[in-house]
């Protein structure tokens, strides 16, 4: 109970700092991609203020025993690059390209109540299905 | 240079890397938005089906929650619609789940975790997507 009362506020403070920082917006988006048109430089000061907090904080947290709610940390543990990170990567860099839309933004823009946003998140839902039935193949 | 949103952006961006060091000291995960969705569309019981289902309504709920305090609508200019928007979300859904994330997990949280893999990720899907929209933006149109 306590750990999806914590997942909901630190989703609530997430969606909201989408809203916020506009990433939830797709032109503020492509406007920083379009480095050689008008870029935007918005989207490097969200990850930049973001970076900010994360790269001071994650080491001394990880440091601790164990998380409050949990007994163990779950982190990745795979180090290595092979194929299915990179091609994973060079799809996505494509779709994203193409939206302007990642997964957090797409999710939390399905509060707009645009039937596009939704569309986006189905294709994204069958997406993920199919990389699901993939990774399978490749591993 | 389009006119950038400074406030906005370094407001915004704080309280996503606020609620992903929220994320990781309490419950010791990872803030990787493809993945948590990946774990509710599955309906993963095994791992953590409530917490993922909250934090996925709570992106919504925080979306709702700024309509709310600023009593405006959510700033949203889409820029590809019908067939293009469906083979985006396709390519962003095959892309995160095989190359085990996105913006956040690899981003935000792999990057603060000195991973080669996500610094690796994002600079191929950060280089990937301005060279789309540059194909798209620059040359086809």
């Amino acid at each position: 109970m306590k750990t999806t009362i914590a997942a909901l506020l630190s989703g609530i403070i997430f969606g909201l700092g989408l809203a916020i920082s506009e990433m939830i917006n797709p032109a503020r988006v492509l406007g920083f991609l379009d480095v050689t048109g008008q870029w935007d430089i918005t989207l490097l000061l969200v990850m930049g203020s973001a970076l900010l907090f994360t790269l001071i904080g994650f080491p001394l947290i990880t440091r601790k025993a164990h998380p409050i709610l949990a007994e163990k940390f779950t982190l990745p543990s795979k180090t290595s690059l092979d194929m299915p990170l990179l091609s994973g990567a060079v799809l996505f860099g494509i779709g994203w390209g193409l939206a302007g839309l990642c997964p957090g933004p797409a999710i939390a823009g399905l509060a707009s109540a645009d039937p596009s946003i939704a569309l986006f998140v189905a294709a994204m839902i069958a997406g993920q299905f199919i990389g699901i039935r993939l990774e399978r193949k490749l591993t | 240079m389009i006119e950038p949103n400074v406030a906005g952006g370094l407001i915004g961006g704080s309280l996503i890397g606020i609620a992903s060091l929220m994320m990781l000291l309490l419950l010791g995960r990872i803030t990787g938005i493809s993945g948590i969705l990946t774990g509710v569309i599955t309906w993963n019981k095994a791992d953590g089906l409530p917490w993922r289902a909250a934090f996925i309504g709570g992106l919504i709920l925080g979306a709702i929650l700024y309509q709310v305090v600023f009593g405006r609508p959510l700033p949203i200019q889409m820029q590809a619609s019908g067939p293009l928007l469906m083979v985006a979300g396709l390519l962003v859904g095959i892309g995160t789940r095989l190359g085990s994330g996105c913006t956040s997990g690899h981003g935000v949280c792999g990057i603060a975790r000195r991973s080669p893999r996500s610094i690796a990720s994002t600079a191929t899907f950060m280089g990937v997507a301005i060279a789309t929209v540059y194909v798209t933006r620059h040359l086809v149109s």
